[in-house]
């Protein structure tokens, strides 16, 4: 496989259980380097395709290769190339920080050092404790430690910053763009669309088993959903207005009705843009459910 | 970039290595779990020292010089048997069911471990364990209880490998038990009345001479009477044999018995077993 070979191609995947249509014909490429969020209501079909990445859930139909192999045949040497952080477990824990991550390292052919790892999650302090002793966000730095532990060319997320505090978010972005920059390439499932913004290259949007956007992470949802809005409030309703020049819209209605009561000017944030998205979308997002 | 190409780049040995990693980490972890340890580890024990004082003023027989043979002696076999199903079956059963519902398996499905290096972990464990359980018995039966031990170097040598088997097939049976609870919070509830009948019907708590033939036929299926029996070949006095049935310790049908049910729990373990059931 060369480097010009996408590191994950997903071609027309299709999962159905019985009638059910969990994903209905997805196709996307990630590229070598490249970090992608694969944004989604719940139950609309992100962890089924982020599991049958990871070789976790069997295709119904379609095509889909990881790093050159397909994931529902991968073995020992494709996994040791992979960094997995599963939506979080309940592990009994019985273990402390260091002696996991060691534990783990040991799997792995070229595995990051115990110490960077430890420092890269925050977790310095918290090392020879025991892990059923941390607290939930705690827990999942050590998730996302093991994750990372083997140097993983592929690193998958799956709403890895539940339960952190605003701080550790922050800390944990530090860390993924720091694997960014090694070169990691990174599939990112979140429900934090500022993550997704923050973090990610491209992304793409699955609502009811389908694709409905695909693109890099400025231009997704097109242009047109992406024109500031000028909100004001005229007696008792509120109006709104779409234009490329909110300046002026301001200025005039400054020039109509002297102060303007509410006035906001809004730039379409990625969260904006993708709500209006599925707002769209609610029709497909019920057809599996028929 | 083939499969095999790359499956070749892992290091040779890795499966064995990682087992003996898996070992230390599972030994660990086992006696940081005071419930596992308690009602595992230590119970035989406990039972042990609970009949030698309720029963302390009765007589199980005399040995062939007359002397008497104390509560201690009578049942030290029975519970070194206990220890075995203990630290193997229920021990493995119930951890196993555990680790699949916690999502520790699904972990380990996402990582190079090999599937044999977690198996050496976890018999490797039952291993230590048993030891040291076994030596605690003795120790304490010896020391405390003063029960005579035996000073025949041919009695140690069936001791170990009625132990090395009986751990073995234990373990592996535990293993293939795993999968019959549907949960990690039922696998307690299922697996422990199974250990627990087994107990009653082979010998362990009631002696196994007092039980009603039919019954002692039905226990004479399952491996843990077998064990208990070549325990007893062991450790109680040589005219006890009288007792046993046939008037004969049957260290053949030990072997045979048990063999056959660690073959079948190897073959239900190789079928059986899977990291996470795909699609569940």
């Amino acid at each position: 496989m060369t480097s010009a070979d996408p590191v994950v191609s997903v071609h027309d995947l299709r999962k159905t259980y019985g009638p059910l249509a969990a994903l209905d014909g997805v196709s996307f490429d990630i590229q070598r380097g490249e970090t992608f969020a694969l944004l989604g209501p719940n139950g609309a079909g992100k962890s089924t395709t982020i599991e049958i990445l990871e070789g976790y859930r069997d295709r119904t139909s379609g095509e889909a290769s990881v790093l050159g192999i397909d994931p529902s045949a991968g073995g020992l040497a494709w996994k040791a190339r992979l960094g997995i952080v599963l939506q979080s477990t309940g592990e009994s824990g019985n273990v402390t920080v260091r002696e996991q991550l060691s534990h783990f390292a040991g799997f792995y052919p070229n595995p990051r050092s115990v110490d960077e790892v430890v420092v890269a999650v925050g977790l310095e302090d918290k090392e020879k404790t025991l892990i059923r002793k941390l607290s939930g966000g705690q827990r999942r730095r050590v998730d996302v430690a093991l994750g990372i532990i083997g140097r993983p060319e592929l690193l998958f997320l799956d709403e890895p910053t539940t339960g952190f505090d605003p701080e550790a978010r922050r800390q944990f972005w530090g860390l993924i763009r720091s694997l960014k920059n090694e070169g990691t390439t990174i599939l990112l499932t979140t429900h934090y669309l500022d993550e997704a913004a923050q973090l990610s290259d491209r992304a793409a949007v699955i609502a009811g088993g389908k694709l409905i956007a695909i693109g890099n992470i400025g231009e997704i949802g097109g242009v047109a959903a992406r024109i500031p809005i000028v909100r004001w409030r005229e007696g008792d309703a509120i109006r709104e207005q779409r234009t490329h020049t909110p300046t002026i819209v301001v200025a005039e209605l400054v020039k109509q009705h002297g102060e303007v009561p509410d006035l906001e000017i809004i730039r379409p944030s990625l969260e904006d843009v993708y709500l209006e998205m599925l707002g769209e979308n609610t029709t497909i997002e019920l057809e599996p459910a028929l | 970039m083939t499969t095999i190409a790359q499956t070749r780049n892992l290091p040779a040995g890795q499966t064995i290595r990682l087992g003996i990693s898996r070992v230390s980490y599972e030994v660990r972890t086992y006696f940081r779990q005071g419930d596992a340890v308690f009602f595992t580890f230590l119970f035989p024990l406990v039972m042990l020292t609970i009949f030698s004082v309720a029963f302390s003023e009765q007589s199980f027989g005399k040995d062939a010089a007359g002397t008497t043979v104390t509560a201690a002696h009578f049942y030290l076999p029975g519970m070194l048997a206990a220890g075995l199903l203990l630290s193997g079956l229920q021990n493995m059963a119930i951890d196993i069911a555990h680790e699949k519902s916690d999502g520790t398996l699904k972990r380990f499905a996402g990582t190079p471990l090999p599937v044999l290096s977690y198996f050496i972990g976890k018999i490797g464990q039952v291993f230590v364990t048993g030891a040291l359980q076994a030596t605690l018995l003795l120790v304490v039966a010896g020391l405390v209880f003063r029960v005579p031990l035996p000073t025949e170097p041919s009695q140690w040598v069936t001791f170990v490998w009625v132990f090395f088997l009986g751990v073995t097939t234990s373990a592996v049976l535990g293993i293939a038990l795993s999968g019959l609870p549907r949960s990690g919070k039922s696998a307690t509830a299922v697996i422990i009345p199974i250990a627990l009948v087994l107990q009653f019907i082979s010998g362990v708590y009631l002696g196994f001479s007092q039980l009603p033939v039919w019954l002692q036929n039905v226990a004479s299926i399952f491996p843990l009477k077998w064990m208990a029996q070549g325990m007893r070949s062991v450790f109680l006095p040589s005219n006890f044999e009288a007792l046993e049935p046939g008037a004969h310790w049957d260290l053949g049908g030990v072997a045979i018995v048990t063999g056959i049910w660690l073959v079948v729990g190897l073959i239900v373990c190789r079928v059986t077993f899977r990291w996470i059931r795909k699609d569940s």
